[in-house]
């Protein structure tokens, strides 16, 4: 299955004027989609049992930086039984990232989106236990943000070095 | 003259890795018990806090990040090439299978993973076996530790010795190596390293049967490991735990025959999944059956490479294993997922690339470690906590690539 059937495929369920869109890469096609979209899609790809995607490997986060405004988070999930595999994007806007948790749906995605908040403050909403997962708990600012600067001090230890 | 740089305070801890749990929400009978960071039996600095009633626990929730040393933040700062000592240290019991995952991410953006010599894949695939032995023996000889046997560790790291000594022989480093470069190699093999390793091939299939008489079906171990820490595999694929851990689950799901990479076509090898022999499929004696079983078949891997590295592809005089090496590295502006299968499951790289720039624009590391650790509540309720270190343990966790 291309990915062009698995467009065709959501589209039947989500009509709309561009409401998915295939963005046709050279090694690996992503679909961008609405960020309202998100859960009723991920549903839909987990228990259509043409598609079947089962299998969240990984989430990431982007920071495209103060110029562009703009973040992104990326969902690879693969499918284990159908052997099919998907990138998701949504983009979010950088003064409020706020996207619906999917962890209810693949629990890989807990871990994977308390990072994403850890890194670059990107809020998911519902999310059961949203706390920072590699800094400490008082770290002040989001490290992978693209203008991200340390603070000086933590309890009394000079950051910089 | 060293200055005090930092006072304690008791309140600064409690400010930086706060207890989940309320003290108040326990019940009369439940306590808080901490494990960790600094503890033997988690295998790093992992630190658990645990909720008993008694010896029964009822809630494990993992801290991690003790070990957090900006991995993602430093690939954006660096050239491709300059990454891969980074790529080492992230499970620095296997370097070289990282090296491999990542330089084949690289390859393939920038369009050269065909052109690649064959020479320099059977030897990337070679090491990266003799890696995967040696990162298995780890886990294998570690975990018999957690739980209280002695003598399997010594063994393991007695073979483990031999293979370090082997990779020092051809990369000049026993643990960190950067030798598999984007494009090629840093050097060939050395001279007679090809005999070297047939005889410790020979040396090696008797202290595996050993090994399997010691761990596997020794009564004690059976009786220690059987049914405890049962991971089914729907749980599993749920929480997308990868690599011996999810075969173990009884799942035939192995990257190197489901993406086929590298030389792994040619190659003849079985996939070992867990068959619930002498308990029930994906307990913890499962996961190490796995892994001694993944053993012998990486022996059958690395003979297969020696067989073809001294036939058909031998050692010529003109060969260069940086003839491929490319001047300049700068992929085409993309975003591409690299996946390879490590000693420990899926290791995964994104890269997002501008095209313009000889830096990434966003390295993610999809790290195996970090989807397996993640599933430990989930079986661990509701166990003793005797149980719980062998759970632990035989998740197979390395904290370098959990924290990265």
């Amino acid at each position: 299955m291309t990915s062009e059937d698995i467009h065709r495929i959501l589209t039947e369920k989500f009509s709309g004027e561009n409401r998915i869109r295939l963005l046709k890469y050279a090694l690996q096609d992503q679909f961008l989609i609405d960020k309202n979209d998100l859960v009723e899609l991920c549903m839909e790809l987990y228990s259509n049992p043409k598609l079947y995607f089962d299998y969240l490997a990984c989430i990431t986060g982007i920071d495209n930086g103060p110029e562009k405004n703009t973040m992104e988070v990326l969902y690879h999930i693969n499918s284990l039984v159908n052997e099919l595999r998907i990138v998701l994007k949504v983009v979010l806007p950088r003064e409020r990232p706020e996207v619906h948790t999917v962890s209810h749906i693949w629990r890989t995605a807990n871990w994977h989106e308390r990072e994403a908040y850890d890194m670059f403050g990107i809020l998911f909403t519902n999310h059961p236990d949203l706390r920072r997962i590699l800094m400490p708990a008082d770290w002040q600012g989001f490290p992978l943000r693209k203008d991200y600067s340390e603070q000086y001090t933590y309890h009394g230890i000079k950051v910089k070095y | 003259m060293s200055k005090i740089q930092y006072q304690y305070d008791p309140t600064h801890f409690e400010a930086s890795e706060p207890l989940v749990t309320k003290k108040e929400n326990l019940r009369v009978e439940e306590m808080i018990l901490n494990i960790g960071p600094q503890h033997p039996s988690t295998h790093g600095v992992l630190r658990l806090e645990v909720v008993t009633d008694g010896e029964i626990i009822t809630d494990v929730i993992p801290h991690i990040g003790y070990l957090h040393r900006c991995f993602e933040k430093h690939a954006e700062k660096l050239p491709y090439n300059q990454i891969i000592p980074y790529v080492d240290r992230l499970d620095y019991v296997a370097a070289m299978n990282n090296e491999h995952a990542y330089v084949m991410g690289v390859e393939k953006m920038l369009g050269i993973d065909k052109d690649i010599p064959k020479r320099v894949e059977y030897i990337r695939v070679l090491v990266a076996e003799l890696n995967r032995i040696s990162s298995h023996f780890v886990a294998i000889g570690t975990y018999g530790l957690d739980i209280g046997s002695f003598t399997p560790f010594l063994w393991v790291m007695r073979d483990r010795e031999h293979i370090n000594r082997l990779l020092e022989w051809v990369t000049g480093a026993r643990m960190l190596y950067n030798y598999i470069w984007v494009g090629g190699l840093y050097y060939d093999l050395p001279l007679g390293f090809e005999e070297r390793c047939k005889d410790f091939i020979t040396y090696l299939k008797p202290k595996l049967k050993e090994l399997q008489t010691i761990i596997v079906d020794n009564k004690i171990f059976v009786e220690r490991t059987a049914n405890v820490g049962v991971l089914p595999m729907d749980l599993a694929i749920n929480y997308g735990v990868s690599g011996p851990c999810l075969r173990a689950s009884g799942l035939r799901y192995d990257l190197r025959r489901v993406d086929n990479y590298s030389v792994y076509p040619e190659l003849d090898f079985d996939i070992p999944v867990g068959e619930g022999k002498v308990g029930t499929v994906g307990d913890c004696w499962d996961r190490n059956y796995v892994r001694v079983q993944e053993c012998w078949e990486s022996v059958k891997i690395i003979e297969q490479c020696l067989e073809k590295l001294t036939k058909e592809h031998k050692r010529t005089r003109d060969f260069d294993p940086q003839a491929m090496v490319p001047k300049k590295i700068r992929p085409k502006e993309m975003d591409y997922y690299a996946r390879a299968e490590n000693p420990k499951g899926e290791l995964g790289f994104f890269f997002r690339t501008t095209g313009t720039y000889d830096i990434p624009f966003r390295v993610k590391v999809r790290s195996c470690c970090f989807v397996n650790l993640s599933v430990l509540p989930a079986i661990a309720k509701g166990v003793l906590l005797s149980d719980l270190i062998a759970i632990l343990g035989s998740l197979d966790l390395v904290m370098g690539e959990i924290d990265r």
